[in-house]
Parts: C-alpha cells; structure tokens; sequence
C-alpha cells in the first residue's frame, strides 16, 4: 500500500533541492504534493512533470497573504491539508563581524518567521482534515554552530525550538497534529552548488565538505525525502516535538 | 574597588531590573565598572546608567562610542535585556508580535555580539590585547519547548546557536573573545509581573517552583552568580557552552 494514500501535503521550497525530492516521493507514494516556491519557472515545470496529483502555487514564504492562498487552493484543488513541509530557505555565509542588521533579518524572515507562518496557516486546515504532520528542516547547524553561518545558525536554532512549540501547543489543544524538526548535512542541492565549486586549499569546495562527513560523502536529497516522508507518514505517529538528523554523523 | 574584576569594563543591557541588575550587582562586587544599558534607569541600581534600546543599531553605536570614550575600554558585555512578548500561541501570535520580539531578543543580541567584539578587541594603555567575554541569556525555552509563548521560543533558539557562531569565530580569529549562553529556568523577576497579576506574588511563586525539581524559583543572585563566573577568567576555558541554572528543570523525570 502506498504510504500517503490521498494525503494532501504542501511543500513550501518545493521548487528545488530536498523539497523538489520530497514532492516526487509524496506523488510516488500516493499523495498530492502542492509546490509552493518564489522560484515559479522551477516549480511549474516540476509540478507539470508529476502530473495531476501536483499543483504549483506561487509563494514568498515571508507573506502571511501568500500562505493564506497557498493552503485555501491546496484545500480547494485537493480537498484537504495532511501534511506540510517547511523546506524554503536560504543558505548564507557571514559571521558576527560581517554580517549586517538588514542582511540578519533577510535570513531570519525567510528561515524561522517563513517557518513560523506556514505552521501557523496550516494549522486550522490540518485540523479540519482530522490532524496531520508539519515538518520543519532547520539544519544540523540549529545543532552546532559554525563560525563562517552566523544569521544562519540563529535562524536554524529559532527552527529547533519553533518546532518544539507547535508540537507541544497543537499536543495540548489535542489537534491531533505532530510537528517535527529535521537536521541534514551538507545535501548535493543548489543551494551549497556555489561552495561546491570553490577551492579550499589544495582541495575542491566538494572534498572539503564531503571531509567533515564521517561517511565520507555529501548527502542526496532522496536521502532527506525519505526521512521526511517517515514523518509525514502514519508510521511516525508517536513521534513529536523532536530533531530527527539527517548528516552522514558529522553531529556524532 | 579592589577585586577580581578590578579594572575591567562590562556593559550589562537591561541592568535596570531583575537577573541584569543582580548581575550588574556582583560584577561591581568585584571591582568592575558597571554600564546598566537600559530602556528604564533603576533610580538605586549599580553602576553608570546609560539609556539604551538593544534593537537599535544607532544605539549601540553610540553605546560602544560613550563606553570606549569615558572608559577607555571594554571586557565583559552581558547580552541580557529581553521580553516574553506575552503569551500568544502558535496560532494567535502575528507578524507583527513576533518581528518585535525578535528585533529584541534576537537582533538585539546580535547586536550586543558585534559591537562587543569591536570593544573588546580595541587595546590600550592598561589593556595590552584582544580579550573579553560576551554573556548571551537565552533561557530553558531555548534549549526545551514549551506550548507557550512561540515567538520567545523561537528567539531563545536563535540566542542558542549565535552565541556558538560568535564563540567559534571568535576562536578562530584568535580574538581571545568567549561566547557562552545561559540558560535560566523560571527566575523571580518582574517578567512574571502578568502571572503575579493573575495568581498573586507569593502564590505565583509557589506555584512556579513547584515545577522546579528543587522545589523553588531561582532569585535574580542565582544567576548573577551565574554571569559573574561566565564574564570572570575563572571560566577561561569555557566558550561556545550552554550554562543551564533550571534547578533541574530539563534534567529529566521525577518519582510522580
Ligand atoms: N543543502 C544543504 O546542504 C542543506 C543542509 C541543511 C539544511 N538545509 C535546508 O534544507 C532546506 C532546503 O534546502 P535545499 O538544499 O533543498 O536548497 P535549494 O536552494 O535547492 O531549495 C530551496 C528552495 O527554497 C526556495 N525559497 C527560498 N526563499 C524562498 C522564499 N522566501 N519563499 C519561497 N521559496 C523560497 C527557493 O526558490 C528554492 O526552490 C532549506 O531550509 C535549507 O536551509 C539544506
Ligand atoms: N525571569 C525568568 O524567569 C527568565 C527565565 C529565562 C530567561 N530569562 C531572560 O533573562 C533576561 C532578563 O530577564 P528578567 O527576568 O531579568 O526580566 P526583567 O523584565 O526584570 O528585566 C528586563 C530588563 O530589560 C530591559 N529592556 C527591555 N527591552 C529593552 C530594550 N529594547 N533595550 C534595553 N533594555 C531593555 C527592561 O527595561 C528591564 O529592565 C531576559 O532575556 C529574559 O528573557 C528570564
């Protein structure tokens, strides 16, 4: 049996990356993925390549407005909200003394208030529809830090504990809704494609990274869909409020 | 005044009440001259008084200028002026509420970070080199969730992991510079003001520490202690931590 039968799941990020790889695996297992993204000529051609059970709708995660139609036409094309997915970020080098007060916020907006604002939309849509899964990525540097990520870091660990929030608020209302964190590595996406290509010593971008993984490699985005959708799926059912780690044991 | 500090220059932001101003309290103990950077003046408080808002960057510009200025430099900067920003959920909670709440507990902090480092690494005559320690408060709701207020949550977080950035890079710069977070459980302050309101003072605090392992709130001094070690070379090879002070709070499961 499949394991999301008709269950409607939309994925904010869902144009690129971990969440493009999520979106196939939510088709491949039965449900219907809505791709909500800022990237509109990414996500309409992925959602035309997985047929009728996808839909694009175009999103600015930072936008109350924006997710507010994202979850009415997820609802209105599919007849329901199950699931959702809080892939959309942005991944940005600086540190404490370069980053800028503006350039903090971008970050933060885009990764914990676009986060905040998709559990907070989805919320009374996943409870019309008998309770449901949030997934949250925030990033195995909401674990540990690192020097050259500062805006990032604050935004992933505002994720971690975000997450624990709504697992425990939405526990407490008996709204029948898990909310959880995932915590990748360093995933072959587009976003780290431009660290790739640098050197770093005598090395590529790519062995450095590949370097602080004790497998030995970069992780795929499949790798991170299948742990997403374990907790998008009713096999994760006792599961909340907790940081599940995707990252070759580089946490280890 | 003689004493550990003696000497040495340390900001505490919110110094004007609770855990801020005990902390600006003990460092003063130890000889420390004392910047209570805050919104409110504590008419009795300890140390100079600064009117100040963390959130603002033209703020702590001229902060940094007044200290280097009258002072002459900077050691210790205590990052800890903050709200709960209420209590509305993850449902109730708006844009609105929850940018303020940031811009204070996590910007500001930010902030406090980056124009402490720009002190700190200024020398002198009677500061050779590079050196300080920045004290973030974060709070258990950092490290644990809570149902409660979500946009505090998600800002303790953001402290959490800034302060390793901070730490690390501080560390690889050589700057001589610690970072570390602390994490209080529930502390005897006027942030509880709306839940004396709601329950009664003696009750409230009852009540609260009931939820403590140990059986009590903490008062501000326990964390003052706290920040004193943090911000003190007696803590010199600490950095990047997260020093919990939750009377056992997130420790686990008691006999029920
Ligand atoms: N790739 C990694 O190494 C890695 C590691 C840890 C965590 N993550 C996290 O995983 C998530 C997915 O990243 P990815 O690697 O798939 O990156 P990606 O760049 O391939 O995909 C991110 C997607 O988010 C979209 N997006 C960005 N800002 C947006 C906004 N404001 N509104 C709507 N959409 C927006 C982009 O258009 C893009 O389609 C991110 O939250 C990222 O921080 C990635
Ligand atoms: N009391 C607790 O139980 C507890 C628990 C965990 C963490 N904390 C944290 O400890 C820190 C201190 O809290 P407290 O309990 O002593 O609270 P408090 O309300 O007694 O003191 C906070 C101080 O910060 C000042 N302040 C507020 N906004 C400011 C701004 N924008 N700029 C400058 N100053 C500002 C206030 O005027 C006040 O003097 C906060 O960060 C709080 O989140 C407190």
């Amino acid at each position: 049996m499949p394991r999301l039968e008709n269950k409607v799941v939309l994925l904010s990020g869902g144009a690129s990356g971990i969440g493009a790889e999520s979106a196939r695996l939510v088709v491949r297992e039965g449900g219907k993925a809505v791709l909500a993204d800022r990237d509109e000529a990414k996500g309409r051609t992925l959602a035309a390549e997985l047929g009728d059970a996808a839909l694009f709708v175009p999103l600015d995660v930072t936008q109350e407005a924006g997710w507010q139609s994202a979850v009415a036409a997820s609802v209105e094309r599919f007849g329901g909200l199950h699931g959702l997915l809080n892939a959309a970020g942005v991944g940005v080098r600086n540190s404490i003394e370069d980053c800028t007060l503006a350039e903090y916020r971008r970050v933060n907006d885009i990764n914990a208030l676009g986060t905040f604002l998709g559990c907070k939309t989805a919320i009374p849509a996943l409870k019309q529809s008998g309770g449901g899964s949030i997934v949250n990525i925030s990033s195995v540097l909401g674990l540990r830090g690192a020097s050259y990520a500062m805006a990032y870091c604050a935004s992933k660990g505002a994720v971690r504990t975000l997450t624990k929030n709504v697992a425990l608020h939405c526990a407490q209302m008996k709204y029948n809704i898990r909310c959880n964190s995932v915590h990748p590595g360093y995933i072959d996406t587009p976003m780290i494609a431009p660290r790739l290509s640098q050197t770093v010593g005598n090395r590529s971008g790519r062995q450095d990274l590949e370097e602080l993984h004790p497998l030995g490699r970069l992780g795929r985005p499949e790798e991170v869909a299948n742990m997403i959708l374990f907790l998008l799926s009713d096999e994760s059912t006792f599961s909340t409020g907790s940081e599940f780690v995707c990252d070759g044991g580089l946490t280890a | 005044m003689s004493g550990e500090l003696s000497g040495q220059v340390a900001i505490v932001t919110g110094g004007a009440s609770g855990i801020g101003a005990a902390s600006a309290a003990l460092l003063a103990g130890q000889g420390a001259r004392v910047i209570v950077a805050d919104l409110q003046d504590a008419k009795d408080g300890t140390g100079r008084f600064v009117s100040h808002d963390v959130a603002s960057e033209e703020s702590w510009k001229s902060l940094l200028a007044d200290v280097l200025g009258r002072e002459g430099r900077l050691d210790i900067v205590v990052n800890n002026a903050g709200i709960s920003g209420g209590f509305a959920n993850a449902e109730t909670t708006t844009v609105e509420s929850w940018q303020h709440v940031q811009a204070i507990n996590s910007e500001g902090v930010f902030l406090g970070c980056k124009y402490a480092i720009q002190g700190m690494k200024k020398s002198g005559p009677d500061k050779p080199a590079s050196k300080g320690s920045i004290v973030n408060i974060s709070s258990i709701a950092g490290l644990i969730g809570s149902a409660g207020p979500t946009a505090y949550t998600a800002s303790k977080g953001a402290v959490r992991l800034l302060s390793k950035s901070v730490a690390l890079y501080c560390a690889e710069q050589r700057y001589n510079i610690r970072c570390n977070s602390v994490h209080p459980g529930g502390v005897d302050t006027p942030i509880f003001n709306p839940l004396w309101q709601a329950m009664g003072h003696e009750q409230g605090k009852a009540f609260v520490g009931s939820r403590h392992p140990i059986g009590r709130m903490a008062e501000p001094v326990d964390l003052g202690e706290v920040v004193l070690w943090l911000a003190s070379d007696r803590s010199s090879f600490v950095t990047g931590a997260e020093i919990v002070a939750d009377g056992g709070l997130t420790s686990g499961l008691m006999k029920r």
